[in-house]
């Protein structure tokens, strides 16, 4: 009875993830507002619906002791992600109701991936997620007010740097990258934290000015940073930092060259690093040829395909599958895990949720006239598409993999609470460009009062 | 337009996710390090391998109180091809796994069975083995060591491939501490015909003869020689088998007779450096496209080599390492115009019903040689049976071209491993190329040729009362 459960649950899982997605990108095409209301409630139920159901599957596979248990984690998840779409709607009518629900969607399909992975690491990661989404309600208003955090540009930047070495002396290191400090039993990994101080930074010292004095400066204080990465061997962070800062500057100045001189740099760099750090070597070794290198290098990646190709395009079925054999599952490769367990076409609709948050940031990016602002989602959208690309890609062999979490779904609270703040920056910048957008309405119809009123005068006159 | 980009990059990953789960995954996960294979056995019963005729090569019964053996009806006559999976996994039953602890019956079958929590029945796979070639062959190796392989020339089907001494894949496990004890001098576990590497003999004067026709395209045919029996260069002899003096000879009868004289004095006229490459061409230090665990071939012989190696070299007997796979995929390219076959055992897939679940074709692996150059070496091969060393397969009823080889392993010159490569010249049917090796018994006419001949008749023999 219990595999026909899981069997059955396979698909109903991909039905719903399947009408999520078509939802995702449907309900934008829709004018009227009742109908696209009525298409963000339902994503809602959506999200709620697959909690459940993989609260039935794994109750179905749990002994009877444990069940209680279960069943009221599962409930305090929904309570918390529905609450957090509740209050977020309560306290800003005007966010967007997409990115609010994909966020809420990522985080859902995160916990059931980690409470079947290890019910301990998921109860902490929600206990952090608690206090991040209660937090990070306060940081729309902090935007849309905050005419000051534009000012700060050398303060996100000397802070983010001193964090960042602060780790490459005093980090633990971890599978050959120094990335987090630990206080005890709590850890900390800076660097998800400062790749939004980085975006802060580069976006407020470009937008003050493109003289190229000041944009030496500005370079080269973002290329320590990315310095500072690759000392600490997170080469994953330092290709993403990099990233974000060439296309927030091929913006910020218009000239391709730079954008052009930048790739080229970067691929120089990567040639040097291939060559001068045997780290790099393992990683392109364990990507180019990880059968020959099974046993050691190549064992993780391997482990990692072997999931998603069983798992095939339906899936093992939750808690059917092994994703416990890849080495550090629960961050860099809960793709894999997904993968795995709910099958290939659940994942690639949960690549195109992560697109459709992608394609949210940069259009808010292109709407929003405050250019500090447009800077900023532009480089965090950047940051987080590339993350995404990253980590997936790294999963399935598609790149090397470069040790990236997936935003909002893999464990470690740094790299969630840093994404929570990331998607609430965003919500900000989107109740700023509703508030600008109202703005110029008013100052069109205030423009055309005042030439009405100058017709009527004039048609007094005469 | 970076949007653009981001979103061709998310595109081009998306694809190749496609991609992977639709080409490439079947062939991953089939690893032995993927132990998610293992957790299929808790749901699906272990399917059948069967010969290319149906007949059953290994099936998993299970008794009344649930407890599943694995049997294989023919013993020890497959037991390298087949393999054993009680005991880690070999041959068909590794290559095949994930076929077998797959099941495709019906889905409303399976989900009855899963109410019911019975397992289900695995697919089962059919191979390209003949049962009687199989037999055949392993009944005319007899007690000896060594292996024998036959191929479909035309299409890369393995039709049989046998090791001898061989074991029991019933009883691996009740004898696993004496086949793997350190004083165990057989090696029965090793399957000879592929992982097996022996210095091929006389048999690599086709790869001689092939590279004299390449560096002298247009006199090569006007070669002559006076043997007597043996050839001197400084103070290197090279002996003819048995000291014989074969007399005025032309290359034909150079190469039927498997004049060693002759054949030193081609190779002290090669060029090494373009001989090696025609090695590498012929697989020689590389990968083999098969897909059951071998061992590399290798060859060397660089600028540096002393006219003694050139010689030796030229004759089979110097650096040179061959498995009787190998030598079986060269000759079935000079069978098949040049063109390699890729080899392969695994015909097709069915659920347990027979329902077609996956089936595979031929594959191309690319040309080893030219058209031409095949054609003339099977002219020259013909003639090895028509008046050579092999002609006692002259009178088989249809033609076939070979070549014998005696390989002296050791310095005791009375020891030496008996080959014999080869192929049905028929031009009706789908030809067969044999490979023969018998391990330390004498002359490759002597020991390996009769071998080949039960295996050439028992084909003509199903033919004929086939059709």
């Amino acid at each position: 009875m219990t595999s026909l459960i899981v069997e059955l649950s396979k698909f109903v899982f991909i039905l719903f993830i399947a009408m999520y997605t078509f939802l995702s990108f449907s309900v934008l095409r829709k004018k009227n507002q009742e109908e696209i209301n009525h298409g963000w409630r339902v994503q809602n139920l959506l999200t709620v619906l697959i909690q459940v159901l993989a609260c039935v599957v794994l109750l179905a596979q749990t002994e009877q002791e444990g069940q209680e248990k279960l069943l009221l984690f599962f409930l305090f998840q929904i309570v918390l992600l529905q609450a957090a779409v509740f209050f977020t709607r309560v306290l800003y009518p005007g966010v967007s109701r997409l990115v609010l629900n994909h966020m809420c969607f990522l985080m859902a399909v995160g916990f059931i991936m980690l409470t079947r992975l290890s019910y301990d690491k998921a109860v902490r990661q929600f206990q952090i997620a608690a206090v991040a989404l209660a937090l990070s309600m306060l940081i729309p208003v902090l935007i849309r007010k905050g005419a000051f955090l534009q000012k700060m540009s050398w303060f996100y930047g000397i802070a983010g740097l001193l964090l960042l070495v602060a780790v490459s002396f005093f980090g633990k290191t971890t599978s050959g990258a120094k990335l987090a400090i630990v206080l005890g039993s709590f850890s900390f990994q800076p660097s998800e934290f400062v790749k939004i101080s980085f975006v802060l930074f580069a976006a407020a010292r470009l937008v003050r000015s493109t003289e190229f004095r000041e944009l030496l400066a500005t370079t080269v204080m973002a290329g320590i940073h990315v310095l500072v990465l690759v000392v600490s061997r997170d080469l994953g962070g330092a290709l993403l930092f990099f990233t974000a800062y060439l296309v927030i500057f091929y913006v910020a100045t218009k000239k391709p060259l730079y954008f052009l001189g930048g790739l080229g740099a970067g691929c120089g760099a990567a040639f040097a690093g291939y060559h001068l750090f045997s780290h790099v070597r393992v990683r392109v070794l364990a990507w180019t040829d990880p059968f020959s290198v099974i046993d050691k290098e190549g064992y993780q990646i391997t482990q990692s395909l072997f999931a998603v190709g069983t798992g095939h395009w339906l899936g093992m079925g939750l808690n059917q599958g092994m994703p416990g054999k890849i080495p550090v599952v629960e961050q860099d490769f809960i793709f894999s895990a997904i993968s795995e367990e709910f099958g290939g076409i659940f994942a690639i609709c949960l690549i195109l949720i992560c697109m459709s948050c992608f394609i949210m940031f940069i259009n808010i990016a292109m709407q929003i006239k405050n250019v500090f602002y447009k800077y900023t989602a532009l480089g965090l959208g950047i940051l987080y598409g590339f993350q995404v690309f990253l980590t997936v890609g790294g999963a399935i062999r598609f790149i090397p993999s470069t040790g990236v979490t997936l935003p909002l779904v893999s464990y470690g609270g740094s790299s969630l609470t840093a994404s929570i703040m990331m998607f609430a920056i965003i919500q900000g910048m989107y109740l700023l460009k509703e508030d600008e957008a109202i703005q110029s309405e008013k100052e069109r119809a205030a423009k055309s009062k005042i030439r009405k009123n100058r017709k009527k005068q004039i048609g007094k006159k005469s | 337009m970076i949007t653009y980009l981001f979103i061709g990059l998310f595109t081009c990953m998306i694809g190749y996710f496609i991609y992977f789960e639709a080409v490439l995954s079947p062939d991953v996960i089939n690893n032995p390090y993927n132990a998610r294979q293992d957790a299929f056995a808790e749901k699906i019963i272990r399917g059948k391998i069967l010969a290319s005729d149906g007949t059953v090569l290994a099936e998993t019964k299970t008794a009344e109180d649930g407890t599943e053996t694995r049997s294989y009806p023919f013993g020890n006559v497959f037991s390298h091809v087949v393999g054993y999976s009680t005991r880690g996994r070999t041959g068909l039953e590794t290559l095949a796994n994930f076929y077998l602890l797959t099941s495709d019956m019906p889905v409303v079958e399976r989900i009855q069975n899963e109410i019911k929590e019975e397992k289900n029945q695995g697919d089962q796979v059919i191979t390209t083995l003949d049962v009687n070639l199989q037999k055949t062959a392993w009944d005319a190796l007899g007690s000896n060591r060594g292996a024998a392989v036959v191929l479909e020339a035309g299409t890369g089907r393995v039709l049989a491939m046998v090791s001898k001494p061989d074991f029991d894949p019933e009883q691996i496990n009740a004898n696993w501490d004496s086949l793997t004890s350190e004083d165990d001098t057989e090696s029965a576990l090793y399957n000879r015909a592929a992982q097996g590497l022996y210095a091929p003999g006389s048999t690599f004067k086709i790869i001689t003869l092939l590279e004299y026709m390449r560096e002298n395209p247009s006199t090569y045919a006007d070669f002559t020689f006076h043997c007597n029996g043996k050839l001197t260069e400084g103070n290197y002899t090279i002996n003819c088998y048995n000291k014989k003096a074969h007399g005025d000879e032309d290359l034909t009868k150079a190469f039927a007779k498997s004049c060693n004289a002759a054949f030193a004095s081609i190779g002290l006229g090669l060029n090494t450096s373009s001989l090696s490459a025609a090695c590498d061409s012929l697989m020689f230090n590389r990968e083999l496209p098969f897909e059951l665990t071998y061992s590399k071939s290798s060859f060397s012989l660089d600028d540096s080599a002393v006219p003694a190696d050139k010689m030796m070299t030229a004759v089979g007997q110097g650096q040179t390492l061959v498995s009787p796979l190998h030598m079986a995929l060269i000759a079935s390219a000079i069978a098949n115009e040049g063109k390699l076959m890729k080899p392969y055992l695994l015909e097709r897939v069915e659920n347990a019903e027979s329902s077609l679940v996956k089936s595979f074709e031929p594959e191309e692996y690319g040309p080893l040689m030219t058209a031409a150059e095949a054609q003339n070496l099977t002219e020259y091969m013909k003639a090895v049976v028509e008046s050579g060393t092999g002609s006692k397969l002259s009178d088989l009823g249809f033609p076939v071209a070979g070549k014998t080889g005696t390989a002296e392993y050791s310095s005791d010159k009375k020891k030496s491993h008996a080959w014999f490569v080869g192929f049905s010249d028929t031009e009706e049917q789908e030809d067969i190329v044999v490979c023969v090796l018998i391990e330390e018994k004498g002359s490759g006419s002597e020991y390996a040729v009769p071998v080949a001949r039960k295996i050439f008749s028992a084909w003509h023999n199903s033919l004929t009362s086939g059709s």
